[in-house]
Parts: structure tokens; C-alpha cells; sequence
């Protein structure tokens, strides 16, 4: 060990420098450079590059994820990437002109759509439902395997007023069912999230009477338990016996999934109900002909149709500036409300793939998504 | 534990005095008392129905007394108080090493299961369901904490100089209190700083690996300059004298003289704060976010570093969520050895730099 | 701090270039330090400007900005003062253990340990508590609330799921454990051991003689180290993110699980969504945040700087 602290130092810092390079050798999944491997993609369909850049609800995130895979595999030539900001966040860039098109789990307000119209050049904005997911109440409660809970009984549950699982009100919902003496837990978001805002939304218009908050991102009563993200709530109703909460559908798991009062039925979520009544509900008036923001009818009266969803849209402009840009957006679009890409995303998130009827309703929106002339 | 029956240096030879018995009890009675002391504890919460957190509560009063009274009985009062305090310092020790134990173990236990090759070589990127993997979180965590230590040793150790070397009066005195009160900022505040910073020129939405550095540097410039201060400090001020007296200008014999004697201590200093910030989440939270692929250019676009890659597996899993649940375990199990590998480090370093001189 | 005596002045006649350089960029980076300090209260002040001024209407929940972070300080410190209450006698006896009654050896692969758990990740603490601690506890709480449920800390309903205020106390407790320690480590072992022989040599027990001889001594150390602690705790965020259930409302109730959350959890849970006056908004909590967080440092870096000037006199 006679070596000088210098030459110590710098054998050390190579040793280091040889490591990081050693390691950086690529991702295995990854592909360097999009245009490198267009060779696999399909002959039909034109290849395209440029990029195509979206930012908003990361409720869609995993969906996304999903799409972003199958649009690669072909357009590998364009980059797109999603950053998942939140949706107030991806309508305010979009409106800003900082992405193509915009996430979000709610519909472009009045105001933000004029906004939006001035964006896109005096054009027409499109907004697709394409993302579509039951929201399910799920328990937590041994011996009952099946419960079933009207609007106003949801709505006493979460707004803290239902207090013991052998209420009264719970009781006349389950006929011949034994309810424990046991205290409700209701687990609801602690985050922000598109999750809470269609599930207070429901709450509200199927339970005025009960339920007399307006729909809000962030819960807005004190008390209960308060978990993080849908996987927050799923555990923290896994943990504890009389335990109640919402999520999506599809992450229910083991978990008990309450069927809820629709009319004079009692209606489970699936994706097929949950696309239903997305598909079912009225159009917002008053908007331009390709602006599809859906006012969902929470108060239905169908037992085909599931009122309790999430819907999360994709903004964009009918005209773009750019030949590149229009052709990309109709092409991620297109391969979005496509058969394939809605099955992937509803294996990758669990999302209720779109009705027929909605894919052809969209699809008119794309068609029309053109440069400016 | 067998240590509280070593006798405490105590005066050997008889005298008259104010202890007023000599009878001592024989050597491992005391453990042997406390141990009796634990199993009747066990037994007695086994008649309430079994719980483990009760045995070990009983357990310990139990033994804890059992020791006490018998020592106070047989040695006397003061006697029987030390027994007392050593019993329960030692339990206090024990129970304190529970959790820190049990922390350890359940990471080790749930990351090992996706410790595999696929979780360092490939990215989230298209991944969805099975497989996927850090390597773009890995490489993002090694990146901004590189740009951290860049940006922050500099300016530390020439603080810390500044402090040692220079400085006078007022200024030092107000440096060295706020360097002090700047270590206990809270991370996330570091974190809303940068974010205010970047947002204030680029707008809300901005997200850049950079602001997660400037965040990061926030939280380890005073840890440097505290620890460079502090060997600084050590170096002998004969050597100074010595090179002064040859003639030397002062910076050149901070450069060649000053820091060369302090190397070992300041590479320790810095990796430690390394170890400290490399784990932070809250601050790349929000200002660096999340992102699938890889992203090494921390100048533009959001990039994945790990703790917040573990955050957002946990949190916010896909379907089904157990694979992503174990892909954060995973994650948080690579970040606890990141942080040991470094502490490691620095304690090589500070052994084999440092001076062959003195003691 | 203040043993060393200021280095020498060195030869004055010339000052040299490369001197005024490197002693201007040395003072440059000290005032630098300044700045950035100033710098983040500023910023901070700067953003969360529109939300000071903002209509009660405009913000999220539609109350004021007052009755928004009011629950929030008041989780801030009800968590924190749990885990002070509960780390600070562990990490003297650690620290006692560790100085004057492990065997030598044992003492300092132990203090290695303790500073080594110092540096993990708090999002792994975060981690642990959601995995292994809650659930732990939920026997516990539903034994208090039957039992004590007389006290109002321990009113209940228990939590099923253990995610509660007393959980997160201890999740930040077990975290700020070394922080503590370590700091009373120091001071213990630097108690004088004149005293201490001294003490010893009087016939005094081995409690005696610390009680008399290294107590005294390391008070005002333990104490900063405390303060230190606290300001950790306050300040710790993924970890209560992760662990507690923070619906909100003002409750010393602390084993349900309605509980309010805190200011740095709460930043952590809502930023990633927020835009606009929302932001502004958390940044202001933010700013109440450092504030708090500046004065405990403030006194605690003044208590232990007291002590050192003390014993600086020796």
C-alpha cells in the first residue's frame, strides 16, 4: 500500500466510471432511436414519424401504456409520449399549446373550450370518451357474499350517517340477509383523483337528498378512512373486516363488489353495463359536431347499464397546423378506439372497451381530423 | 446481555461507609432472574390468549422486577436502582432494535422476489402486466445524483474553506447558524422551491431532471459543508505555518497542503451526504415526476428515478396490481443497497486515505 | 467547535491573484449559501402568493386558506410529538447502552448499525409501516379503545386497518431513533471522564455515577438532538403518505382512523393532480411548513450552540 492518495483516488474514480459505463448498455426492452426498427410493422398501413405528444390523467396511465405499446409496434417511426400531469394539468397544456392533445377525466368547461377553440385555430376541438371504467363498491364484510345497496344507502354509507352494517337502511336492500352488528369502515381517496370525482358526481345526482356535496377531486367530508391511490383503498379494505370503499372495477380482486340500486334492479359492474351507460347517456349540448363530452345518466333507470363509471376523455383540435401532427393524431386515435386497442387496454387496466356505437361515433370525429388549410 | 452482570467498577476493599451490605448476588443470578422473569410473563399472557406484543411487554415488567426487588432485597437500595436502570436500558435497546429489524426483513423478504437480471436491464417502456423492470429508474437516480454532487461539492467545500479559512466575525457566525438551520429543511420544501424556481420561468407544468437535482443539492449543501467544516478543522495548524513559512501563498496551501491532509475526510463527508440524498422522494416527487421509458438528459423532459418509481408502483399499480406491488418492493430493496453499498464506501475511504500520521 | 484557535494570518505584504480568486469564490459560495436560503423563502412567498390573496370561494374545498392548513399544522404536530415522545427515552437509553453498558466491541458495530438505519430511504420506512407495523397494531388499538377507551386519545372506534395517527408517531419515531441517538451518543461519551472516575471512585453505583456525572453533561445535547428529531419528524413526508389514513377534521382521537393528515403528506398526495390556484395553495402550506420547520431548528441549533460555548469554557 505505498500507492500516493492521487493515484488511489484516480484508480478509484476509474473503477467507477468503468461500472457506469459497463451498465449502461441500453434497456432490453427498449429499441434505440424509434425509426431503427420500422421493418416489423405492417405493409397496409402508412408509416409516419414525427412525434406525437400527449399530457393528462394518469387515471388513463396504464391504458396508456398499453396503446403507447401497440401504436409503436405500428408507427414505430413516431415518438409519442404521455405524461401523465393530471388532468386539470393536460387540458391547461393543451389549451397552452404545449401538447397535441390532452387526458382528462372531465369534459373541457365552457370557458376551457373556447380556449381550446382558440388553440386549434379558430377550429373544432374533438372529445372522445375512450376510456370507459366501472367504478365498484367493494367490502369487506365475512359471511356476506352478496350485497346489494341502493343510491341513498351509498350515499349514507360514505357520507358517515350509516354507521353499523345491521342498519336499517342497509337491511331493507338485503331482504333474508344477516347482517352483522359490526361498525362500516368507508375507505375513500386520499390523493386527487378522477376516481373520486365521478363516484361524488354519482353520488350527488342519484342521492341528492343524502349525499349534499358537489362532486370534488379531493373527498369532501372529514372522517372515514382515508387510503392512497385505488390500490390504497383495495388493501386498506382488505384489511379490515367491515370495511367499505371504491375502485376500479377491475382491481377488486377477492373482494366483495356490492351490487347497486338501478331503477327497482340491483346491477354488478361490468364492463359491458359500464360502456352502456357511457354509451347511453346524453351529449353535452351545445358543443361543436365533433365534441362527444358525454353528461353520464347517473340516475338511469336501465338494469343493463352501470352508473357508477369513470370516464375519461381525449381532447384534441380537428385542425392542426401540421400535415404530420393531424396524420398522427388520427392514427393514435384510430388505433385507440379500434377493437385491438380498446381489448389492450382493458387487459392492461381493466377499462370496459367502447360500444360499437361509440367507436363509429368517433370515428367520425377522426376521419374528420385534417390539417389547416 | 449478559453483560449487566459484570460488576460495575465498584470499591473492592472492605470499609466502613454508607453501603451498607456487602452481599452481592453470585454472578449470572440476574440474568438468570430476568429470564425467569420473561418466561412467567409468556406464560401468564399464553392463560390471556396468546399475543406478542402482550408476552413481551409482561415478559419484560416481570423480569425487570424480578431482577429489582431481588437485587434490592439482597444488595440494598442503590444497588437494587442500578440493577433497575440497567435492566431497563437494556430493554429499551432490545426494543428498539424490533422494528428496525423487522424493517429489514420484510424488504428483504418481498424485494427479493423479482431480484432478477429483467428488473436491471430493461425499463418500463410497453411493459404491461409480467416482467418490466428499473433500469430507466436506476440510471435516472444515478444521473440527477451525479448533477447533485456536482453542483453542490463545490460550492460546499469552498463554503466549508470559506468557514474554516477565511471567514471572520459576523458573516462566518451567520453562515454557520443558517448552514445548521438549513439541514433540518424539510425535503419537500426543498422540492416546492425548485418546483417555484423552474415554474416561475417555464411555466407550471415544467418537469426536469434538473429541478430535481437543484432540489437535491438544497438538502446536501449544508451536510457537505458541516462535514468538510468539521475536518477541516482537524488539519494541524503547524502544517499551515510550515508552508507559509516557505513562502507559499495562502490558496496554494489550502489546494496543496489543507485539503490533500483532509482527502479521506471529505470523500467520506461527501459520500455520506450522497447516501443521504439518494433515497429522497418527496423533492423528485415534484419536480422530476415519473415516466415508463428512459430518459438520461435530465435538461429536458420528466425521468424516472427510483424512490419515486417505487412510490408509483405501490401506489398506483396496474392490473393485476401484484406485480407491480413486488416491482416496488424490489425497488426499495435496490435503494436501501445503493445506500449501504455507499456507506460501505465511505468507510473504506475514510481507512485507506487517510493520513499515516499521529496515534 | 471552538477549540481550534483561528489559523494563523499568513505573510501580508502581497496579496496575489490566484489568492483574491479563490478566497473571493470561498466567501462567494458561503453568501451563495445565503441566497439560497433567502432564495427558498422567497420563491415560496412568490407562489403562494395567489393564494394568500386568493377569494375563499377559489380554493380547493371552497374555505379559506386558514381553515384549509389549520387541520393540516395541527396533524404536522400531533404526529410529530408522538414520535418525539416515544424515540427520545429509547434513543437515550440506545445512546446510554451504547457508551457505558455495551461490552466495547459490541458498542461500536452497534453505533454503525444506528447510523446506517439513519440513511435509509424514508419511502421504505413508508413501506414497512403500510406492510408490517399497521397491521401489528390493530390488535393493539382494538385492546385500547375496550380498555381505555375512557381516555380520549384512545376514544376509538379503533381502526381495522391500523393506519392511524398513533402508527405514523411511531413509523416517524423508529425514523428519527438514529438521528437522536446518535447525537446523545456523542455527548455522552464526551462527558468528562475526570467526573466520571471521580464519581466513580466515591463509591457511586454505575446509574449513580451517570446520573450524577454524564446526565448533567449531555442535558442540553439530548435536548438539541430532540429538537433536531423533531424537526426531521415534522418535515417527513412519503412515509406518512403511504401510512396514514388522513381524511381530515381536528381530532385528538388518536387509534381511528379519521385522522388529519399532515402538511408534507398532504403536498405529496395532491400536487401530482393540481393545477392552477391548487398549487398555489399547496405551496402556501408549504411555506407554513418551513416556518415551522426554520423555528424548531433555530432553537434547537441555539440550545446545543449554548452548550458548546459552555463547555468551549472548560
Amino acid at each position: 500500500m505505498k500507492l500516493s492518495t492521487t493515484t488511489r483516488a484516480a484508480a478509484l474514480s476509474t473503477g467507477l466510471a468503468a461500472t457506469l459505463a459497463l451498465a449502461a448498455c441500453g434497456a432490453a426492452n427498449e429499441t434505440s432511436g424509434g425509426s431503427g426498427a420500422a421493418g416489423s410493422a405492417g405493409a397496409g398501413a402508412e408509416q409516419l414519424s414525427g412525434d406525437l405528444v400527449g399530457a393528462g390523467a394518469s387515471s388513463q396511465q396504464a391504458a396508456m401504456q398499453a396503446w403507447q405499446a401497440g401504436f409503436n409496434s405500428q408507427q414505430p417511426g413516431v415518438s409519442f409520449s404521455y405524461d401523465p400531469v393530471g388532468s386539470g394539468g393536460g387540458r391547461e397544456q393543451f389549451i397552452a399549446g404545449g401538447t397535441d392533445f390532452a387526458g382528462s377525466d372531465a369534459a373541457l368547461d365552457d370557458e376551457e373550450l373556447a380556449a381550446a377553440q382558440e388553440r386549434c385555430g379558430g377550429g373544432e376541438v374533438f372529445e372522445l370518451a375512450n376510456y370507459v371504467s366501472g367504478i365498484a363498491v367493494v367490502y369487506n364484510l365475512e359471511g356476506v357474499d352478496e350485497l346489494n345497496l341502493a343510491p341513498a344507502t351509498v350515499a349514507g354509507i360514505f357520507a358517515g350517517q350509516i354507521t353499523t352494517w345491521n342498519d336499517p337502511a342497509i337491511a331493507a336492500d338485503n331482504p333474508g340477509v344477516t347482517l352483522p352488528d359490526l361498525a362500516v369502515t368507508p375507505v375513500h381517496r386520499a390523493d386527487d383523483s378522477g376516481t373520486t370525482t365521478n363516484f361524488t358526481d354519482y353520488l350527488s345526482q342519484a342521492a341528492p337528498e343524502v349525499w349534499t356535496s358537489e362532486p370534488d377531486g379531493e373527498w369532501p367530508l372529514p372522517g372515514g378512512e382515508a387510503a392512497n391511490g385505488t390500490s390504497g383503498v383495495i388493501s386498506a379494505v382488505q384489511a379490515g373486516n367491515g370495511a367499505i370503499g371504491y375502485a376500479d372495477e377491475s382491481q377488486a380482486g377477492a373482494l366483495g363488489v356490492a351490487k347497486i340500486g338501478v331503477g327497482s334492479e340491483f346491477v354488478a359492474p361490468s364492463p359491458e353495463a359500464a360502456a352502456a351507460v357511457v354509451a347511453n347517456s346524453e351529449r353535452v349540448a351545445g358543443r361543436g359536431e365533433y365534441d362527444f363530452a358525454v353528461e353520464v345518466n347517473r340516475t338511469t333507470t336501465s338494469a343493463d347499464e352501470y352508473p357508477i363509471v369513470l370516464v375519461s376523455y381525449h381532447i384534441g383540435c380537428v385542425e392542426y397546423d401540421d400535415q404530420a401532427k393531424a396524420d398522427a393524431v388520427k392514427a393514435f386515435m384510430g388505433y385507440v378506439v379500434s377493437e385491438e386497442g380498446q381489448t389492450a387496454a382493458a387487459d392492461a387496466a381493466g377499462s370496459s372497451p367502447i360500444t360499437a356505437d361509440a367507436r363509429e361515433q368517433a370515428q367520425t370525429a377522426i376521419d374528420a381530423i385534417t390539417v389547416a388549410s | 446481555m449478559s453483560t449487566q452482570t459484570s460488576p460495575a467498577p465498584a470499591p473492592v476493599t472492605e470499609r466502613p461507609g454508607p453501603v451498607q451490605s456487602h452481599r452481592r448476588l453470585p454472578r449470572f443470578a440476574a440474568t438468570g432472574l430476568y429470564l425467569a422473569g420473561l418466561v412467567l410473563g409468556a406464560l401468564l399472557s399464553a392463560l390471556t390468549g396468546f399475543n406478542l406484543a402482550l408476552t413481551v411487554v409482561y415478559g419484560a415488567v416481570l423480569g425487570t422486577l424480578a431482577v429489582w426487588l431481588t437485587s434490592r432485597a439482597v444488595e440494598g437500595r442503590r444497588k437494587g436502582t442500578d440493577r433497575l436502570v440497567t435492566c431497563i436500558v437494556t430493554t429499551a435497546f432490545v426494543i428498539a432494535m424490533v422494528p428496525l429489524a423487522s424493517l429489514v426483513y420484510t424488504v428483504l423478504d418481498n424485494g427479493l422476489r423479482r431480484f432478477d437480471a429483467a428488473f436491471f436491464n430493461s425499463s418500463m417502456l410497453g411493459v404491461v402486466g409480467e416482467g418490466g423492470g428499473a433500469y430507466h429508474a436506476i440510471f435516472g437516480t444515478l444521473i440527477i445524483t451525479l448533477l447533485t454532487t456536482v453542483i453542490s461539492v463545490p460550492i460546499g467545500l469552498l463554503a466549508a474553506i470559506y468557514l474554516v479559512e477565511y471567514g471572520t466575525g459576523r458573516l462566518k457566525r451567520a453562515i454557520t447558524f443558517l448552514v445548521d438551520v438549513m439541514t433540518g429543511i424539510p425535503s419537500i420544501v426543498a422540492g416546492l422551491f425548485a418546483f417555484a424556481l423552474f415554474a416561475l420561468f417555464f411555466g407550471p407544468g415544467v418537469r426536469l431532471g434538473v429541478m430535481g437535482a437543484i432540489a437535491l443539492s438544497v438538502l446536501m449543501i449544508p451536510v457537505i459543508v458541516r462535514s468538510s467544516e468539521e475536518v477541516l478543522k482537524l488539519v494541524p495548524n503547524e502544517l499551515r505555518e510550515a508552508s507559509y513559512a516557505l513562502g507559499v501563498p495562502k490558496w496554494r496551501t489550502i489546494v496543496k497542503v489543507v485539503i490533500p491532509t483532509a482527502i479521506a475526510g471529505l470523500g467520506t463527508g461527501v459520500t455520506l451526504a450522497v447516501a443521504r440524498v439518494i433515497g429522497e422522494t418527496a423533492p423528485l416527487l415534484v419536480t422530476v415526476g415519473i415516466i415508463n421509458g428512459t430518459n438520461l438528459n435530465p435538461f429536458e423532459g420528466r425521468m424516472a428515478t427510483l424512490p419515486v418509481f417505487a412510490f408509483y408502483q405501490l401506489t398506483q399499480p396496474g392490473y393485476p396490481p401484484e406485480l407491480a406491488i413486488e416491482r416496488a418492493w424490489t425497488a426499495a430493496l435496490v435503494l436501501i443497497m445503493l445506500v449501504m453499498a455507499l456507506n460501505v464506501v465511505a468507510r473504506l475511504i475514510s481507512r485507506f486515505f487517510a493520513p499515516k500520521t499521529g496515534r | 467547535m471552538t477549540l481550534t484557535s483561528a489559523p494563523p494570518t499568513p505573510p501580508r505584504p502581497k496579496r496575489r491573484v490566484g489568492d483574491r480568486i479563490f478566497a473571493g469564490s470561498a466567501s462567494g459560495s458561503g453568501i451563495l449559501i445565503l441566497l439560497v436560503l433567502a432564495g427558498v423563502a422567497i420563491f415560496l412567498i412568490g407562489e403562494a402568493w395567489p393564494a394568500i390573496t386568493a377569494a375563499a370561494a377559489d380554493l380547493p374545498g371552497g374555505q379559506t386558506l386558514t381553515a384549509y392548513i389549520g387541520p393540516l399544522v395541527f396533524g404536522t404536530l400531533i404526529a410529530a410529538v408522538i414520535a418525539l415522545l416515544v424515540a427520545t427515552p429509547l434513543a437515550v437509553a440506545i445512546a446510554l447502552y451504547i457508551t457505558y453498558y455495551a461490552p466495547r466491541r459490541l458498542a461500536t458495530a452497534m453505533g454503525y448499525v444506528i447510523d446506517l438505519l439513519a440513511a435509509i430511504p424514508s419511502v421504505v420506512y413508508g413501506f414497512w409501516g403500510i406492510a408490517a407495523l399497521a397491521p401489528a397494531l390493530v390488535p393493539l388499538y382494538g385492546w385500547l379503545a375496550e380498555n381505555l377507551g375512557f381516555i380520549p386519545l384512545f376514544a376509538g372506534p379503533a381502526s381495522a386497518t391500523g393506519r392511524t395517527m398513533l402508527t405514523i408517531g411511531l413509523v416517524l419515531a423508529v425514523m428519527i431513533l438514529p438521528i437522536i441517538s446518535a447525537i446523545s451518543r456523542e455527548v455522552f461519551s464526551q462527558a468528562p471522564a475526570l467526573h466520571r472516575e471521580a464519581a466513580l471512585a466515591l463509591g457511586a453505583t454505575r446509574w449513580e455515577m451517570i446520573r450524577m456525572a454524564v446526565l448533567p453533561y449531555g442535558k442540553s445535547g439530548v435536548i438539541g438532538g430532540a429538537m433536531l428529531g423533531l424537526g426531521r419528524a415534522l418535515g417527513e413526508t412519503m412515509a406518512v403518505a403511504i401510512v396514514l389514513s388522513g381524511s381530515g377534521g381536528i381530532t385528538f382521537n388518536l387509534i381511528s382512523s379519521s385522522n388529519p393528515s399532515t402538511i408534507a403528506a398532504n403536498i405529496a398526495l395532491q400536487f401530482p393532480e393540481s393545477t392552477g390556484l391548487a398549487v398555489n395553495t399547496l405551496i402556501a402550506s408549504g411555506l407554513a411548513l418551513f416556518a415551522i420547520t426554520m423555528a424548531v431548528n433555530m432553537l434547537a441549533r441555539w440550545i446545543v450552540n449554548r452548550r458548546a460555548d459552555f463547555s468551549g469554557a472548560n
